[in-house]
């Protein structure tokens, strides 16, 4: 192919470069913490409850990409599949009232903060009994009762909503940490700088935290963004920290952390935690611009794989009682596609509802 | 009544909110410590605090946003615009989130916001300052649209949008802020949304028009009534929604109708009213419906050329003309 032989005119050229097969990693991943469960104050238990929050995100998403590609439902698909730690590391580390806001790779986030395997997937079906009655689909997961603000589609749209929801949480004075999610592709957006501005000169108490899983839709983090995403921070005077976010203990230990300094001081926190998205950025996707190599270096680090083999070898639980898990998880996901595909459309007039909070007014 | 001008009315119903709301707050480009661009929220800072009367940078983006995000989370922001043609940048979070985020969550989300500022031209500004947005927002689901012509209706409309509990664009002009009139003091003294005036009865011709444009109207209703022609002129205050109904009774005595709107000409408020106009009142009609609205070119700085570019009284009095057959 000519186009190999190019040189970079603009961009970094990807997975066309002429350096002959080497891996481009698009993320190179810190190292994990070192302590144990106990050291981090979880008990066995609640390590069971990770791997079972992690692994029902992975087969929920599975099961719906299934169901998607036997045409079950239509819309955009975008899995979250390889960054569970992110999600499960984040709830547990985090009090219940704090307020989660993310973009519209949302499946997991919603399932962490309660939308219910059978919500979830009846919403991806468009159905009535979707968390979001079936108006937002995929990219409009939300329990806002949970403190779960939804997932947002527009490519940094969200990030000042984050801001906001702050400094709400700030004016009111009632202790709760906003942390808002965003994809490394949103670091581009100006949206993020006009919100990391404004939350350090006042104060927010709020944690923007990159989910920096190596692609901006199908280019990679080197082609899209210069320098290290991380050193953002820097501009603003923000405090910062790089993680590695395959390891749901980092990601527990460290975001625990950053909450307790956030809910003392009340000042914002910038987070890049770095994850692999295993699956195309959306279902249509062929990934022409990454190598199986690289995919494959990045499964062998697998976050549920390696919180599993922690429970094995640290005897926390056995190999059955895993494998029960996995097959309950298993019955409640097919229960859920059942659900969703028992549960009833809108009814026509669910098109005029839930525009208004007041008195509703539609030009006709 | 008292009198006031119309900065001062839109004060007096932001700080009448402020005191029965503490979730009520205000931000904006230079609303605290330079006491307002516009010295619309002048002694806010004083008597609230930096708590509740904030200055932002200038990033429309990113304030717009926080404002919206507050909304969500229990609060009932007054987010200011030095113009609403700054808040072009802060278009993602007026559009995509504060009209539809409600909606894409099945409504567990309610966005009381206010987001207001002068709209339109305010003299010789050149292109990028002088823009109409009121028809642009109006087109969008969930968004309601307020554009008011004098500071009595100011202040009544602008406490109901900070009670409204879904977002509400307030707009306004430099070049009224000075303008002063008789404005209610009756206690708790609110205008509903979507609510037009006729302020000006006649038999011949009805003249819509509001805003900066209203004055305009009222003018070349002079003029006319010298030749005998009685115009009457309705303010619909509101442009979404609109009180089209107040209009169509109105044809249906004069039979003739002539829109005056700040917008260009493509799909503003003056073709959506002659399109309602037609399908409501068709029968009724003694002549085609005309407009007065910008031409359908940017705003020139020159002098001359600005002058020939801003609707006035005469090209009201022309279209008045047109209508009746007199020319």
């Amino acid at each position: 192919m000519a186009k190999k032989k190019e040189k970079a005119i603009f961009a970094p050229i990807g997975i066309n470069n002429d350096d002959g097969g080497k891996i481009d990693k698009a993320v190179e991943l810190p190292d994990p913490t070192k302590k144990t469960h106990k050291q981090l104050g979880l008990k066995n238990e609640q390590v069971i409850d990770m791997f079972e929050l992690m692994y029902l995100q992975r087969r929920f998403e599975e099961r719906a990409m299934q169901m998607y590609q036997k045409g079950k439902f239509g819309g955009f698909l975008h899995l979250y599949i390889g960054q569970e730690a992110i999600s499960t590391g984040t709830v547990f580390a985090f009090n219940d009232d704090d307020d989660i806001i993310t973009a519209y790779r949302d499946h997991g986030w919603g399932i962490v903060r309660g939308v219910t395997p059978n919500e979830g997937m009846a919403e991806l079906y468009g159905k009535a009994t979707g968390c979001s009655k079936g108006k937002g689909g995929s990219m409009h997961f939300a329990k806002v009762e949970n403190h779960y603000w939804g997932g947002y589609g527009i490519v940094g749209g969200h990030i000042p909503l984050g801001g906001g929801i702050a400094f709400a949480n700030k004016y009111k004075d009632n202790g709760r940490v906003m942390a808002c999610f965003l994809g490394d592709g949103a670091v581009d957006q100006g949206a993020l700088h006009e919100t990391m501005n404004i939350s350090q000169l006042w104060n927010l108490p709020a944690i923007y935290v990159v989910e920096n899983n190596g692609y901006s839709m199908g280019t990679s983090a080197r082609r899209h963004t210069v320098n290290e995403i991380v050193d953002r921070a820097k501009a603003y005077g923000m405090k910062s920290k790089v993680l590695n976010g395959m390891d749901v203990f980092t990601v527990y230990e460290e975001m625990q952390k950053i909450a307790k300094d956030v809910r003392k001081n009340s000042e914002p926190w910038f987070v890049e935690i770095r994850t692999y998205r295993y699956r195309g950025h959306s279902m249509s996707d062929p990934q022409k611009y990454r190598s199986k190599d690289e995919l494959a270096e990045y499964q062998k680090v697998d976050p549920i794989e390696r919180v599993k083999t922690y429970i094995l070898d640290k005897d926390i639980a056995k190999e059955e009682d895993i494998e029960k898990i996995q097959e309950k998880i298993e019955d409640t996901v097919l229960e859920a596609i059942d659900f969703a595909e028992d549960s009833p459309f809108p009814e026509d007039e669910a098109l005029y509802e839930d525009m208004f909070a007041g008195e509703p007014h539609f030009h006709k | 009544m008292a009198e006031l001008q119309f900065r001062e009315a839109i004060k007096h119903a932001i700080d009448e909110e402020m005191e029965l709301d503490e979730d009520v707050f205000v931000m904006g480009e230079e609303v605290a410590e330079y006491n307002g661009a516009y010295k619309v929220t002048e002694g806010l800072l004083d008597k609230y605090g930096f708590r509740r009367v904030i200055d932002t940078p200038i990033s429309e983006l990113g304030f717009a946003g926080i404002g919206v995000g507050a909304a969500m989370n229990g609060l009932r922001p007054i987010v200011e615009f030095m113009t609403f043609n700054f808040a072009v940048l802060a278009a993602d979070q007026i559009v995509n989130h504060a009209s539809k985020a409600r909606y894409m969550l099945g409504g567990q989300v309610s966005i009381p916001i206010v987001f207001r500022g002068p709209n339109a031209s305010a003299g010789q500004l050149s292109a990028t300052h002088s823009v109409a947005y009121d028809s642009m927002y109006a087109m969008f689901p969930g968004l309601k649209v307020i554009y008011p012509s004098e500071p009595n209706d100011a202040k009544g409309l602008l406490k109901s949008a900070i009670r409204d509990d879904d977002p509400v664009l307030f707009m306004e002009s430099e070049q009224m802020y000075g303008m002063k009139g008789e404005v209610s003091e009756e206690e708790d003294f609110t205008i509903p949304i979507g609510k037009g005036k006729i302020k000006r009865e006649g038999d011949d011709v009805t003249v819509v028009a509001t805003g900066k444009m209203y004055h305009i109207a009222q003018n070349a209703a002079k003029e006319l009534a010298k030749d005998g022609v009685e115009i009457e002129i309705i303010d619909p205050r509101t442009i979404k929604p609109l009180d089209i109904e107040m209009i169509i009774e109105s044809i249906k005595k004069t039979n003739r109708c002539v829109v005056v709107d700040e917008s260009h000409p493509f799909g503003g408020l003056a073709s959506e009213v002659g399109f309602l106009i037609q399908r409501e009142a068709f029968d009724y009609l003694d002549a085609p419906v005309q407009r007065v609205t910008l031409p359908d070119v940017n705003a020139p700085f020159s002098k001359p050329l600005f002058d020939l570019w801003l609707p006035d009284a005469k090209n009201v009095v022309d279209a008045v003309n047109t209508v009746t057959y007199r020319k």
